[in-house]
């Protein structure tokens, strides 16, 4: 009888292209994602189903939670220059080592005279929890309306400047605001905000929610 | 037995073998870790982009009148009491078309009502003669009691239902008392 011969295969397989192609992609995934910046106060967002995104660019937000409201503004020069009229608007000299520590600074939320304490701490201890008490809001005392008026202002400013230069693939647009109000906190709070961005004619913004089905 | 020497036999034959070792790593480890940080960070980096619900509001300017009278038949009124609760009314606060009606959030609650009222508000705009777009038009007026999830809520299931228009306004003192008289505020 013949015998069938059975090749004798190795059941290993190489792995080094898999393994080039993961390590590839991982390196790919990790530059392009986006850390995540440390918040000074974290909040709960309501969910909605709608399945828009914020846009990536442009956009300052407005968090809101426990009645304390906090201010993000996109991209450092912008900052630098916000800050800039603050000081005209309210005479407070800053030097320039404390110009350059706002503008590494993504959100805030501070009265104006606490500012040069807080930019005095670093940035783990500035994001700790009861370090920021919240931007003045109220008729009195409306510090917010300021901040939001003149990042406005500086972020026409900082696309003026690079249109100006000759840098095609800018287009001008208003800063887009976005409010964060935690599930829970009160509609009069929502509504004294929205009315400040009213008050000057920003009647168009985004709300910041969550994803969640239809069928709730 | 022989197969238990460790070799010591061999000494004598003079020629030493090297132990011959496979010249592949073994990668399936290595890749297995690769993989799960590629998924790791895929699933991060798209699910860190937050969501958002783009809200319009009316110019708030003093001088604008309507140019164009709202029918109040198509007209719905939402009012946002305490406690997750709605009231919602159709035409004019004073004559209301349907009464003031009690309704939760959800698809059995409000999201059934506001379907059946787009219905009627289409058909309502259909025999007045409008364009086919025209429909029902959303008046949205949270009380004091509300919290930021119920307005979001309410605009969620605009989102959803879509009716012609929807805008948030402002809550007029008498439906604070009918808030009230129901026990929602």
């Amino acid at each position: 009888m013949a015998k069938v011969k059975i090749s004798k295969k190795s059941t290993r397989i190489d792995m080094t292209a898999m393994c080039d192609v993961a390590f590839l992609l991982l390196s790919f995934f990790i530059m392009t994602a986006t850390a995540k910046q440390p918040e000074p106060k974290p909040v709960d967002a309501p969910a909605s189903t709608v399945l828009e995104k914020l846009p990536e660019e442009g956009v300052a937000t407005i968090t809101v939670g426990d009645k304390e409201v906090f201010f993000t503004i996109p991209g450092a020069d912008v900052r630098k220059k916000t800050l800039e009229r603050i000081s005209a608007q309210y005479k407070v000299a800053f030097t320039e080592d404390e110009y350059k520590t706002f503008s590494t600074m993504e959100g805030f939320g501070v009265p104006l005279n606490q500012l040069k304490g807080l930019l005095k701490l670093n940035a783990e201890e500035r994001n700790k929890e009861g370090v920021q008490k919240g931007i003045p809001y109220d008729s009195i005392n409306n510090e917010l309306t300021n901040w939001v008026k003149f990042a406005r202002e500086a972020e026409k400013e900082v696309l003026d400047e690079k249109i100006a230069n000759g840098e095609k693939d800018v287009v001008y647009k208003d800063l887009d605001i976005a409010i964060k109000g935690d599930a829970k906190e009160d509609y009069t709070t929502i509504k004294r905000i929205i009315d400040i961005l009213q008050e000057q004619k920003k009647n168009r913004f985004f709300l910041v929610t969550g994803l969640r089905d239809k069928n709730f | 037995m022989a197969e238990l020497n460790t070799g010591e036999g061999k000494k004598g034959g003079g020629k030493v073998r090297s132990k011959k070792s496979n010249p592949g790593v073994d990668l399936t480890a290595m890749v297995d870790l690769a993989f799960l940080l590629i998924t790791f960070f895929m699933l991060t980096t798209t699910l860190s982009k937050p969501q958002s619900m783009p809200l319009a509001m009316p110019d708030k300017a003093k001088d604008d009148t309507p140019t164009t009278k709202i029918p109040e038949e198509r007209m719905m009124t939402i009012l946002i009491g305490k406690d997750n609760k709605i009231l919602w009314y159709m035409g004019k606060f004073e004559t209301p078309i349907i009464p003031p009606t009690e309704a939760v959030y959800g698809k059995n609650g409000i999201r059934k009502d506001l379907l059946k009222q787009i219905e009627y508000g289409k058909a309502i705009a259909k025999r007045d003669g409008f364009k086919d777009g025209e429909g029902l038009i959303v008046n949205i007026k949270a009380s004091d009691k509300a919290n930021y999830r119920n307005l979001v809520d309410i605009l969620d299931e605009m989102a959803i239902t879509h009716p012609q228009l929807y805008a948030i306004g402002d809550i007029t003192p008498g439906e604070i008392d009918l808030l009230t008289k129901t026990g929602l505020y």
